[in-house]
């Protein structure tokens, strides 16, 4: 099946190995991820702000776009995408008269906005589409004795609208990572921000952040934490650096993009240019568990 | 037989009512008026971007942007020239860069501000795609950018109507130059005739060029032969 497919700057930049293990990943569950054309920046972040509209157009310009090109769904992989896309289209969609705004000011494309469009998290398919059944029942590099911690941040989950599962308890990542064969722990920041922008304007305060968060994981006896965001992978792996030199007695500890781990659980080899994009190589602890 | 009148329109340059020539273009419609343009005119081809003009013309509320030497004059059309647009351009060094995203982070964080509102496509007078290409940009894809603004001519209008304040044609200048020196095919052909022009293969062809006067000048680029294999 095709499924139309949104990347995100990220994607294409800082989280390349993020898209070519879904990429792959999906082929071999018999899925194409079709990129859309024509895409733009999601905008980042959804603004609170409810009087200035600009910043909600970069969000229904995609949907438009992808719209024009056929689709009536588009997948995300980054969560901060998913988030920004289904907030703005909320925002528009429930209102007339920024309806009526967005699509005046919007006359240079070739359609108009008709808000006949959904927008999901991979996650969503890999469960509700695909079933975690059948991927199950596909994993032939199964991740034994891995003790995985699912990190969901804030995107996936908040608002309540647009969580991607229970918004207080949820288990969807926990229940992908057993189908691939790992132990997955819960611990108690999993919820938790990472600290998010904080990291350009006042790093101290992510540090700190990532410092509880990933030390919540490792008193539960995670071996590595499980996330899809790049944001948050960006934080709670190239911030332990910093976190190393605050926090006297730190060991680091793995990121991995869910994709990075449902890739090799399907039979993918690990390639190296994933390993290139980690601040905390994993490597050695794939090796450990007799992964690669 | 006496010659036919010339029918006239009514424009307002710059805020006051000239009657001009019907068909005129801007420069020439400025020139009848009266005006002697020292900046704001240059090849009068559509080829140098020199006269970016923004009008509005009578009933439409959109705000047009327009270059002088190309756009016909209408009946109530309201323009005003921009000579030059205040622009963000650091200094760098081509030999010393990557061909990729961190480039513009580096030397210009500003286009990561864009929030894809499409104004400076709207503005663009050679009907790019520019926030298409600031887009390109910010997810590192330099070829995109440098294939898609092409045909830019740094009128600056894109800039000018910019919220986000990004200064989109120095930005593709800069994937422009990137995509020459790292990405793009390397020509043998090219590097055959530098050879050719550094040993002074066409010198006496350039001195004899140089000597001619205007007019043999142009019959001669006119009645140039062009090969292309
Ligand atoms: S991209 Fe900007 S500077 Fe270039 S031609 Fe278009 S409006 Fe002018
Ligand atoms: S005008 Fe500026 S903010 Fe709007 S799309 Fe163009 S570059 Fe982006």
């Amino acid at each position: 099946m095709n499924l139309p497919y949104y990347p995100g700057c990220t994607l294409k930049a800082n989280a390349s190995h993020f898209e070519d293990s879904a990429i792959k990943a999906m082929e071999i569950l018999g899925h194409q991820l079709v990129e859309m054309k024509d895409w733009v920046c999601c905008g980042t972040v959804f603004s609170q702000t409810d009087d200035d509209l600009m910043l909600h157009l970069a969000s229904i310009r995609n949907l438009l776009r992808a719209k024009e090109q056929g689709f009536d769904e588009l997948v995300t992989l980054c969560s901060m995408c998913y988030n920004t896309l289904n907030r703005s289209k909320a925002f528009i969609d429930s209102d007339p008269d920024n309806l009526k705004k967005v699509t005046d000011f919007m006359y240079r494309e070739n359609i108009e906005y008709d808000q006949d469009i959904q927008v999901y998290h991979l996650f969503n398919i890999l469960k509700d589409r695909i079933k975690y059944e059948t991927i199950e029942k596909l994993v032939h590099n199964p991740l034994k004795s891995l003790r995985l911690g699912a990190y969901y941040g804030c995107l996936l989950v908040r608002p309540k609208e647009f969580a991607i599962d229970d918004f207080e308890e949820p288990t969807i990542i926990e229940d992908f990572l057993r189908i691939l064969g790992a132990e997955a722990i819960d611990y108690p920041y999993k919820l938790e921000c990472c600290g998010a922008y904080q990291t350009l304007t006042q790093k101290d305060v992510s540090v700190k952040r990532c410092y509880e968060i990933l030390n919540s994981a490792k008193k539960a006896n995670c071996d590595a934490i499980v996330t899809s965001c790049p944001l948050c992978a960006y934080n709670l792996d190239f911030l332990q650096k910093e976190i190393e030199k605050e926090y006297v007695g730190f060991v680091n500890i793995p990121v991995f993009y869910f994709t990075e781990l449902l890739a090799l659980a399907l039979g993918h080899t690990w390639e190296a240019s994933w390993s290139e994009l980690h601040a905390v190589d994993p490597l050695p602890l794939l090796k450990d568990k007799q992964l690669i | 037989m006496a010659e036919e009148k010339r029918k006239m329109v009514k424009v307002y340059i710059s805020g006051e009512l000239f009657e001009v020539p019907e068909g005129s273009t801007i420069v020439t419609a400025m020139e009848y008026a009266g005006f002697q343009l020292k900046r704001g005119v240059g090849c009068r081809e559509g080829y140098c971007g020199a006269c970016a003009t923004v009008y509005r013309e009578k009933g439409d509320y959109k705000l047009k942007g327009g270059l002088a030497c190309q756009t016909v004059v209408t009946d109530g059309m309201a323009l005003t020239q921009i000579p030059f647009v205040p622009a963000e351009k650091p200094t760098y060094d081509l030999d010393k860069l990557s061909p990729d995203v961190s480039t513009f982070m580096e030397l210009f964080p500003s286009v990561f501000r864009c929030v894809a509102c499409n104004t400076c496509t709207k503005a663009c007078p050679q009907d790019i795609q520019v926030m298409d290409y600031v887009q390109a940009l910010i997810r590192g894809d330099i070829a995109k950018a440098a294939d898609l603004s092409f045909d830019c001519i740094r009128c600056g209008l894109c800039a000018l109507r910019c919220p986000a304040e990004i200064v989109q044609y120095n930005n593709a200048t800069l994937a422009r130059r990137l995509y020459g020196k790292y990405l793009s095919r390397k020509s043998p052909e090219l590097e055959k005739r530098l050879k050719e022009i550094s040993e002074g293969k066409f010198d006496q062809e350039m001195d004899k060029l140089k000597k001619m006067g205007r007019k043999e000048l142009s019959e001669t680029y006119y009645k140039r032969e062009i090969k292309i294999s």
